[in-house]
């Protein structure tokens, strides 16, 4: 399965699970959860650190943080990421 | 349950809310200038509080710091969280701030405090926001649902204060329960409310914290399931985020060229501002101070007590109030990047470059900003919300070169490039200069290093942070912040300030026994039999210097001799480093009064008479390459500042933190100014 640092920009997904016991209370309450709808909406300069829209606002985070995060790649994304 | 008719003379409110929520400017609306800061004890996160009248009833209210939940993950969220459940201040009424554009994620704080079962009302913050994003909140449904009243507000206008005041009055504690009571059966079997189990987490009991954490996650998700149900029964919203103005604005300032080319003209406006702006009204300040000096000098009668009053307390106090313009100057600029949202993508763009150094994003601020001065640069790490970033950027700022240390820089590099004009082109006076600014820069870096390695922390480091939505800044809040550090920084670090700048002058202006009035009577005497007035200058100034050498200062600069004299330093100098502890440009004037060469403004006298200087024993120049060289690389790194160590001391709220600060610091001067001599002479 694919984690949240992989997702290219503009690419949305949906949370799986966690892999870090830590980070993923942060998330939780951040309205990270399991099922909940995320895109990839903005990257650093330098690739790190990512941004993620997520339940209506925006939460930034660090590559290595993201790759806790087990997602699935929505489908039907590519035609989103056209239409923006 | 109706509440607040509470037997003592006032009822107490704590504001509580996330982040972002817009919190205290409402706060500033309710309270407007009736508030104060003061300190949590034994942390560093400053307590606002204020209060209101309403129907001839007092109302006390307290700020607390923003906090995602009620099982915290850092100090200041620890704080709001403890001081909620604290007993020994006593909340009548908690009033729930939420973002009425972003309630989702608002309500599980919201949720866990109305489980507190302590009388509530929401806030909906920010309600136009919502209302442009064409989100429409049914409040009735909401309130039925919450089991409190829930208040659209607007601080921007004052919408709604007045009716949330009159909700505070009624304020009652709900009938709903949203934890998770099936996982509290289980894991805390004799909890008899979620009161305890937040409670719990605050106990020493190690064995706790891996249950809480069980709890926590199960807690969590078990609110959402039933926030979702909330915001599908009371929220109609569109689809998507509106692809707003955050997000055509985002791409601009995080862009690879444009989002650093911006960040880069922040900071050329802020530097111009702490740099040149800031200049005029410090001049004034001075001359004023001056002006007051001369004026109480005259009119108070003769002898020690005047001059305790004028160049004891007058003159440290100038040196304090001297430092308001640049402080309030730039936490205008901090608070209005904070305030419209630039200030999380700044530190966005910066993290990967300045993670590597154990520094934030947000480091870079106040590292830059110390350029003019460290003492509001230190103020300003109050935006760093990691504990370790924020304590390392405060340990390394005070080794960027400041402007203080420019005159010192000056008199030093024309003493040893004298006659000489350029290399390859460039002026050696200017390259020399830009040296000893890199050399504080990398300084600073590596030291960064190095502490990132060695200090250890409890709360752990992460960088999930909310990238707000730009909002225009609001002056309010802006007035606020500016007006209250100012505040803070007089009256807190100030207070250390005139106590050290006291006994700088006890120093300086007494000496044991009555070796002042012998050397007094000597020269009265000459001085007297003078009629040229231009002599007679020439003898006060020598009288000064004397009774400078034979000061408690003069005494312990002899006494310091020996040990900096392996910097090739001599006891003059030692002198002029024992009274630049007030301020390092002081070491100009004291070097001038050692030298008795009048007029510390007109370096000129004074830097001829350095390079005249000859040794006492070897009848060779004092002043070599070696000692001005040596003497240089000793003002970039020594501490040579009380006054940032006062503000050190002030913003970590512990003596540990100035005091590695100047022992690191002074430590690294010494031995780089020993090798420099050694290498050199």
């Amino acid at each position: 399965m694919p984690t949240l640092d992989t997702l290219k920009l503009g690419q949305s997904a949906t949370i799986q699970e966690f892999t870090d016991d830590f980070l993923s209370l942060k998330f939780i309450e951040m309205g990270c959860l399991p099922g909940e709808k995320i895109k990839l909406t903005n990257i650093a300069p330098f690739g790190d650190p990512i941004a993620i829209e997520v339940s209506g606002y925006l939460l930034s985070l660090r590559k290595q943080e993201a790759a806790t995060i087990v997602v699935k790649i929505n489908p039907e994304n590519t035609v989103e990421s056209c239409a923006v | 349950m109706n509440l607040v008719q509470s037997k003592s003379s006032h009822t107490s409110i704590a504001l509580i809310g996330n982040p972002n929520s817009g919190k205290s400017t409402l706060f500033n609306s309710l309270t407007g200038l009736h508030q104060k800061t003061g300190n949590y004890s034994g942390v560093t996160v400053d307590k606002h509080y204020g209060s209101y009248k309403h129907h001839n009833v007092e109302y006390q209210l307290t700020d607390l710091p923003g906090t995602y939940s009620l099982y915290p993950k850092s100090i200041d969220e620890e704080v709001a969280c403890k001081a909620l459940l604290s007993s020994s201040e006593k909340i009548d009424v908690v009033v729930i701030v939420v973002d009425s554009s972003n309630l989702k994620r608002h309500l599980l704080l919201a949720t866990q405090v109305i489980d507190l079962k302590k009388p509530c009302v929401m806030a909906l913050n920010m309600i136009d926001e919502a209302e442009k994003n064409n989100i429409t909140i049914y409040k009735e449904e909401l309130e039925k649902l919450l089991g409190i009243s829930v208040i659209a507000t607007n601080s921007r206008n004052k919408e709604g204060i007045k009716e949330l005041k009159e909700a505070i009055l009624n304020a009652k504690v709900s009938d709903s329960i949203f934890y998770n009571f099936e996982k509290q059966k289980q894991l805390f079997p004799n909890a008899d409310s979620y009161e305890q189990i937040i409670t719990s987490q605050f106990s020493i009991k190690q064995t706790n914290s891996e249950l809480i954490k069980g709890f926590e996650l199960a807690d969590n998700i078990h609110r959402f399931a039933k926030i979702n149900y909330i915001v599908a029964k009371c929220i109609k919203q569109p689809e998507q985020l509106s692809k707003s103005i955050t997000q055509k604005l985002d791409s601009f300032f995080t862009h690879k060229i444009f989002g650093f080319a911006f960040f880069f003209l922040v900071l050329l406006i802020i530097f111009q501002f702490i740099f040149y702006v800031a200049e005029y009204p410090m001049t004034w300040i001075e001359e004023g101070f001056t002006y007051l000096m001369n004026l109480t000098a005259t009119s108070l009668p003769q002898g020690q007590f005047n001059d305790l009053i004028v160049n004891g307390i007058l003159a440290g106090i100038s040196g304090i109030v001297v430092f308001v313009p640049q402080i309030a100057l730039l936490f205008f600029f901090i608070a209005i990047l904070e305030d419209t949202g630039y200030m999380a993508r700044a530190s966005f763009i910066l993290d990967k470059v300045m993670r590597r150094f154990g520094l934030n994003g947000k480091s870079v601020i106040p590292m830059i900003s110390s350029v003019a001065c460290a003492v509001p640069s230190i103020m300003s790490t109050r935006t760093i919300t990691n504990w370790k970033d924020r304590i390392i950027t405060i340990l390394v700022t005070p080794l960027i070169s400041c402007s203080a240390r420019l005159p010192v820089y000056t008199l030093l590099i024309s003493i040893m490039f004298a006659g000489k004009q350029t290399f390859l082109g460039f002026n050696y006076q200017g390259l020399v200069l830009m040296a000893m600014y890199l050399l504080g820069f990398t300084a600073a870096l590596l030291a960064a290093l190095v502490l990132k390695r060695f200090l250890k922390t409890s709360e752990k480091s992460y960088f999930i942070m909310e990238l707000p939505v730009y909002r225009k800044p609001q002056w309010q809040t802006v007035a606020m912040l500016v007006f209250d550090k100012v505040k803070v920084f007089l009256f807190d670090a100030g207070k250390i300030i005139l106590a050290i700048s006291v006994v700088l002058w006890f120093l300086t202006s007494h000496a044991p026994s009555n070796s002042f009035d012998t050397i007094e009577t000597k020269y009265n005497k000459i001085i007297v039999a003078t009629n040229n007035d231009s002599i007679k200058t020439i003898y006060e100034a020598q009288m000064q210097s004397e009774k400078l050498e034979a000061s408690y200062a003069g005494i312990l600069g002899k006494k310091m001799e020996p040990v900096i004299k392996p910097l090739g330093f001599d006891w003059k100098i030692g002198i002029a480093l024992i009274t630049s502890f007030a301020a390092r440009e002081v070491f100009v004037g004291t070097m001038a009064t050692i030298y008795s060469s009048g007029d510390s403004e007109n370096t000129e006298t004074l830097r001829e008479k350095l390079i005249a200087e000859k040794n006492f024993e070897t009848q060779q120049p004092s002043y070599t390459n070696a000692v001005c060289w040596s003497l240089l690389v000793f003002y970039v790194f020594a501490m040579q500042c009380m006054s940032t160590l006062a503000t050190t001391y002030r913003e970590t709220k512990h003596w540990k933190w100035p005091a590695i600060q100047l022992v690191f610091m002074t430590g690294l001067a010494y031995l780089s100014s020993f090798v420099i001599y050694s290498v050199f002479s």
